[in-house]
């Protein structure tokens, strides 16, 4: 089995798998009834990406394990999803300072797998990339919209916009870790997006009257399996149905 | 009191005497040759608040009926199943918002209808206070809820008011995609494990009833079911759309392999049709009356969630407000 791959694209689906989870979340709570429709369809697109993405990485490990195998019976320190994704959001600020962060840093990555000056470039995770780009230009566009609306808004709103923001921020550093040499030029190397991100998302930020933060970043870890505490309990929630009626088709 | 979404139960259609009077004469002639009634025509008074109360319900049971499928998005059993559940209670959040359009073209405003809503002076389908307890609900509430909804709204797609019809057109055919997912679920579970296939007879157990109760109280007792039949509004009477659903519905649940929870059903070769047992409506008068199992929960859960979005609402239009200003001062 080619382990690099299959750990790198596990991530990737984790990732999206994860976000997608908590945006369900969102769906009959959302501040307005358009807004209910559009988290929907942004977490509906997450979970498009997943299925795709964990039905490859279940190819690459060729032992048979199909996308609700790995979505459904791994427990959390087998998920490689980073931290970001995995906190709870607890106000909408939160939900938006957390898509406009991961959606820009998934529309760098996704663009460079399909397109980036690769040598070798792995076609399956481009063609899967090509198709998500799309996707998530629009998740950075609806981002983009409502952090300027709140950054920009109300007294209230700035300030729970910023406080958001604040609580995002340490986690970015997680995205962009060390390319394993072996996917050298066969996939996006995510260390090499950081400064390309950050800037686009400080654009953002400045334009909704905002502060960039400037904190430590938090503890790493999700890549390899060490998460917050927070996953096991979406994981639960998640997995219980499926693992209660063992070998079951649904 | 509401019965099905897309059905009207209601009292309160007093005249509105600083309207002008229409021109009633024109008006029966419009609805004698099937015309449309578009949002400019006249209309009588009591015609514009019947439909305004009737697609608000509408569009609130669609609003409200996210809540008990929604509740089961984060445990689906398997990725597909959630990506279809969270489409469906996409498909019904659009619902609702074109329904609130179409209710704006007879002159509210959405937010009103929405606080109406909130404050417990408009209703929606009783049939959402009951609770989903299993994935088969899921199941059981696309075959027997949907099911019922496109018998009852198929018709409106004739309705003599226009939007109401063409945005019926749209949600009818979205809907009937709803049932065929809720029929493969339980098809699915039906020829599982015995544990999958107890848990659907359960839950269309449970949903039978409440789903033929959705279709409203007897005709004999639907007093304002004449005059809404008259205006064009309603096309049959909730004893001939319930018999159409039975109809419908029992050679399906012999297809799923389950069982009704009827003993007297049985094919009619005199009527026809299928006959059925009797409802116990004192149920439903409970559920509507604010008895059911999930009353309180469903009304906390949508007014917990627009408290708690007041302030991104207030600062979108701060933010809207500070661009127009902005715009008018460059020019």
């Amino acid at each position: 089995m080619d382990t690099a791959l299959f750990e790198y694209t596990g991530g990737l689906a984790d990732d999206a798998l994860v976000s997608a989870q908590r945006m369900g979340w969102w769906i009959s709570r959302a501040p307005e009834l358009e807004e209910d429709v559009a988290l929907a369809n942004i977490g509906l697109d997450q979970l498009g990406q997943a299925r795709n993405l964990l039905t490859y990485a279940g190819e690459i490990e060729g032992e048979g394990r199909s996308e609700d195998d790995l979505a459904y019976l791994r427990d959390e320190r087998y998920f490689r999803n980073v931290k970001l994704v995995e906190r709870p959001m607890t106000d909408f600020g939160v939900a938006m300072a957390r898509l406009l962060t991961f959606a820009t840093y998934q529309l760098h990555l996704y663009r460079t797998l399909a397109t980036g000056d690769l040598g070798e470039r792995d076609e399956t995770l481009a063609a899967i990339a090509a198709k998500a780009v799309k996707e998530v230009a629009y998740h950075v566009d609806h981002a983009t919209h409502w952090v300027l609306r709140l950054g920009d808004g109300t007294e209230e709103s700035h300030t729970r916009m910023q406080s958001a923001l604040d609580a995002e921020w340490p986690y970015l550093e997680e995205l962009f870790g060390p390319l394993d040499p072996v996917l050298t030029g066969r996939v996006a190397d995510r260390s090499a997006l950081r400064d390309a991100v950050l800037s686009d998302v400080r654009r953002v930020v400045t334009e909704a009257t905002l502060s960039v933060p400037e904190v430590p970043p938090a503890l790493g870890g999700g890549r390899d399996g060490l998460h917050t505490e927070h996953l096991g309990y979406l994981l639960a929630e998640m997995q219980h149905l499926h693992r209660s009626h063992p070998g079951a088709k649904w | 009191m509401e019965g099905v979404y897309g059905n009207d139960f209601g009292t309160d259609q007093q005249p509105d005497p600083d309207r002008a009077a229409p021109d009633e004469a024109a008006f029966a002639a419009l609805l004698a040759g099937e015309g449309r009634v578009e949002p400019r025509d006249d209309m009588p008074e009591a015609y514009r608040k019947t439909l305004i109360r009737q697609i608000a319900q509408h569009a609130h049971s669609e609003i409200i009926g996210m809540q008990p499928e929604g509740n089961w998005i984060s445990r689906a059993p398997s990725l597909r199943r959630k990506a279809i559940l969270m489409a469906k209670v996409q498909d019904e959040a659009g619902h609702g918002l074109y329904l609130y359009a179409a209710a704006e073209t007879l002159g509210v405003d959405r937010a009103d209808l929405v606080d109406q809503l909130h404050s417990g002076r408009q209703k929606y389908s009783s049939i959402f206070n009951y609770p989903t307890l299993t994935w088969a609900d899921v199941g059981a509430i696309g075959w027997l809820v949907d099911g019922a909804a496109i018998t009852n709204q198929v018709p409106l797609c004739r309705c003599s008011y226009g939007p109401y019809a063409r945005a019926m057109v749209r949600v009818c055919k979205e809907e009937s995609f709803h049932q065929r997912q809720g029929f493969e679920i339980l098809y699915t579970l039906s020829h599982g494990t015995p544990e999958q296939k107890a848990m659907a007879q359960d839950a269309v157990n449970r949903y039978w009833w409440p789903s033929l109760m959705m279709f409203g109280p007897p005709d004999d007792d639907s007093p304002n079911s004449a005059r809404s039949m008259a205006w064009g509004i309603k096309r049959f009477s909730n004893d001939d759309l319930r018999q159409r659903f039975v109809d419908m519905t029992v050679p399906q649940s012999e297809a799923l392999g389950l069982g009704l929870p009827d003993p007297e059903i049985r094919w009619n070769d005199e009527r026809g049709h299928y006959d059925y047992g009797e409802i116990d409506f004192t149920e439903l008068f409970e559920v509507i009356k604010g008895n059911g199992p999930c009353n309180a929960e469903r009304m906390a859960h949508k007014r917990r969630a627009y408290d708690e979005g007041a302030w991104v609402r207030t600062a979108a239009e701060a933010y809207a407000a500070k661009r127009a200003r902005a715009t008018e001062s460059v020019a």
